[in-house]
């Protein structure tokens, strides 16, 4: 029966890419061979195989298939942007365990930096040196680095105050935190006009390198997978580090961690920088790719849903929140989407009159909070789970852990 | 400047009425609980809800007009706060008790999740229903009291500030002295020691959110009768503000709670009125919810035990 699967699998992983070839197109077959990618992932072959395919799976087979499909690798960048948030909530909330409710206010922080530098906007409040804004988009690379130190201070900032509070109440506090932050951004654009206020900022300069701009999708696309995948690189390395380890065990038993010499304000703050950092590059990419923000962009809603993306993946586990980034975008940007047009074409052929206002698009509040719900009743380790919990080392060895302690 | 300060006076009171309500809500389910109930804000969206839809039905229906006007309101207020608290107790019982033993964290993002869901919810059935975004609910206890020349005293800010006391002497009464009050506060205590004594738990932290719910109805209705305009994103701000409130005074604690939405409202009103005078108009009555979420952040930080509240020490 095993067996069975396992050639299913291999059929399933090599005929997907050809028929992504076949038919560019088809949504069907777009979330099929996202799965492919996924069950590549599961499947125990040989680990430098599974590796060299899942690189080719994501660097060759999806950009050449889906060229001409400038939708489609909008969604794939889409994903790839999610997951970097996604992994870097996760080090918050996955790893350190501090529920943090207005990460999206690093997110917004890196977006605005580049944005204000990158157009007009920075020549209202600074005066004319020789640098003339916007600045060009070879600074777009700098500007990677610079928000994400940017963010990291800002997260330390925040996190500072809030260190002493525990569950509920820091999620309650980073949450006011999230909401003041995209209020003042709502509102600067007086006395001094930093924000531009409501209106929000465009058009923001694309990146360059070598004088060749990069304003196609498929370069975005180019852009965020490289950083998505130094982003788990390096995320995986830093769990796996004794600043991985500290986390964990903070996260399990707070005292018991402080008890072992570990500083927990160190660790906690550090949590946060990273966290930060990782959703300052993120918004970078963002501001460059959309060429215009605004702060509706970086509400409460942004927040639950990429901390739904977490929860859905499986908290502590770096692929869990690539998992569920790409579950959520897919779910909110082609499922939804195409269940609307169903809807309206519905509609239009007169067969039953749907209200205008019924558009399934709209409500992509609903289905997070159906999502949250049942994977906290469900599953509330997700779909991948971490394996770094009391939980899961209680079963690796069963009755060790009992014996040494017999309170756990 | 009188008449200006009597007019704050009575919409910060307004304001803090509605505030105190919910954060009753909260504060009896995190007494029993240790938990937020971050659905707390959206049940209170769907009494405001459910109070507009029967003033409409009312209207539409011809008896508005016919019966006399605080009658009409006892109905909306009835019929919402009954259907409200059954919310509560089904959001309990489908979200909240399968998740009982897991860690405090896992309830609270399953609450988060309620919340998302009943806000687009209930703009799905309005969506169907009315073709609609919000709501509009007839304007209703329009008539004021001359208090001097220049101010005059709405008659729907005594009924609120009026009925709002009342309701909060029941909720005080029913929890203070009454057998079943008793036997919540104390599974809210010790609630291992409270089963062994023959309580039951469940069977309590039902009524806990029956009435917190019910509150939250209460509440929403007369919301709904200030301010007519309801719409699905409406609990949100003021759901955070009134756990504000709840922290302010001392969660857990009923006095505390009401008297912490009291004090919340009146600093909101009076601050967001007097903070463009004090900037000469650079920072304005935008910044209103900022000034609510730094008050919240800095009780949570300087003094999360709230104005009443005990101290709670860590089990080691």
């Amino acid at each position: 029966m095993k067996k069975v699967i396992l050639v299913m699998d291999y059929i399933f992983i090599f005929m997907m890419p050809l028929l992504l070839y076949y038919n560019y197109n088809s949504s069907v077959i777009f979330l099929l061979f996202l799965l492919s990618i996924f069950r590549l992932y599961r499947t125990d072959i040989m680990l430098k195989m599974k590796f060299l395919l899942l690189i080719f799976d994501i660097l060759v087979v999806l950009p050449t298939a889906l060229n001409s499909n400038s939708y489609f690798i909008d969604i794939a960048t889409q994903i790839c942007i999610y997951s970097i948030l996604a992994v870097g909530l996760n080090i918050v909330v996955g790893f350190a365990g501090l529920l943090d409710l207005g990460y999206v206010a690093f997110y917004a922080a890196g977006a605005y930096v580049y944005a204000i530098f990158a157009s007009n906007q920075a020549n209202n409040f600074l005066p004319k040196f020789f640098v003339q804004f916007p600045i060009s988009g070879e600074w777009f690379w700098v500007f990677l680095i610079f928000a994400m130190i940017v963010s990291a201070i800002v997260g330390i900032v925040l996190g500072l105050p809030v260190l002493r509070l525990k569950g509920d109440y820091l999620a309650i506090v980073t949450l006011g935190f999230g909401e003041i932050i995209r209020i003042i951004l709502n509102n600067l654009d007086k006395p001094i006009n930093i924000t531009n206020g409501p209106r929000g900022i465009t058009p923001i300069s694309p990146p360059r390198l070598f004088g060749i701009e990069f304003n196609s999708p498929i370069n975005y696309y180019f852009i965020t997978i490289f950083i998505l995948i130094i982003v788990i690189f390096f995320v995986n390395r830093v769990n796996y580090s004794r600043i991985g380890r500290s986390w964990a065990a903070i996260r399990e038993d707070e005292l018991a961690a402080r008890s072992m010499g570990i500083s927990l304000v160190k660790m906690k703050l550090m949590a946060f920088a990273y966290g930060a950092s990782l959703a300052g590059m993120a918004g970078v990419v963002f501001s460059a790719k959309q060429t215009f923000i605004e702060p509706t962009s970086f509400g409460f809603m942004e927040s639950i849903g990429i901390l739904a993306m977490v929860i859905l993946g499986g908290l502590g586990s770096i692929s869990g929140a690539v998992t569920g980034a790409t579950i959520l975008v897919l779910l909110k940007l082609l499922i939804l989407k195409d269940f609307s047009e169903f809807l309206g074409n519905i509609a239009d052929s007169g067969l039953i009159s749907i209200p205008t206002e019924l558009d399934p698009a709209k409500y992509e509040r609903l289905v997070f909070g159906i999502i949250l719900v049942l994977a906290c009743i469900f599953r509330p380790k997700g779909i991948l789970p971490g394996k770094r919990s009391i939980e899961y080392l209680k079963k690796m060895l069963p009755g060790d852990i009992q014996k040494i302690n017999p309170n756990s | 400047m009188k008449d200006l300060t009597i007019q704050l006076l009575i919409d910060g009171l307004t304001l803090g009425f509605v505030y105190s309500i919910i954060a009753v809500g909260y504060s009896l389910v995190y007494g029993i609980l240790e938990f937020i109930n971050f659905a707390n804000s959206e049940i209170f969206m769907v009494g405001a809800f459910i109070g507009a839809e029967v003033l409409i039905i009312l209207q539409k229906v011809g008896i508005l007009g016919n019966i006399p006007i605080p009658i009409a309101l006892f109905i909306a207020i009835t019929i919402s706060v009954i259907l409200s608290g059954s919310l509560g107790v089904l959001i309990d019982k489908v979200a909240y008790k399968p998740i009982r033993n897991s860690p405090k964290l896992v309830a609270f993002i399953s609450a988060i999740g309620v919340s998302f869901f009943l806000q687009d919810a209930v703009r799905i059935i309005e969506a169907v229903w009315k073709n609609a975004f919000y709501v509009n609910a007839p304007d209703v206890l329009t008539y004021k009291i001359k208090f001097s020349d220049n101010t005059n005293i709405p008659v729907k800010f005594l009924f609120i500030v009026g009925s709002s006391i009342f309701v909060m002497g029941i909720v005080t009464l029913f929890i203070n002295k009454t057998k079943w009050g008793k036997a919540m506060r104390a599974v809210a205590q010790d609630s291992t020691t409270a089963s062994l004594m023959g309580i039951n738990t469940e069977k309590m932290i039902s009524m806990t959110f029956f009435i917190g719910a019910a509150l939250g109805g209460f509440a929403g209705t007369l919301f709904t009768i200030q301010y007519s305009l309801v719409h699905p994103y409406v609990g949100f701000v003021l759901g955070i503000k009134s756990f504000t409130a709840a922290v302010f005074g001392g969660i857990g604690n009923l006095p505390g709670a009401m008297l912490g939405g009291i004090i919340l409202g009146l600093i909101e009103t009076f601050g967001s009125a007097f903070l463009s005078n004090l900037t000469n108009g650079i920072i304005g009555s935008e910044y209103k919810d900022v000034f609510a979420f730094s008050i919240l952040i800095l009780i949570l930080i300087f003094k999360p035990n709230g104005l009443l509240g005990s101290t709670v020490k860590e089990k080691v």
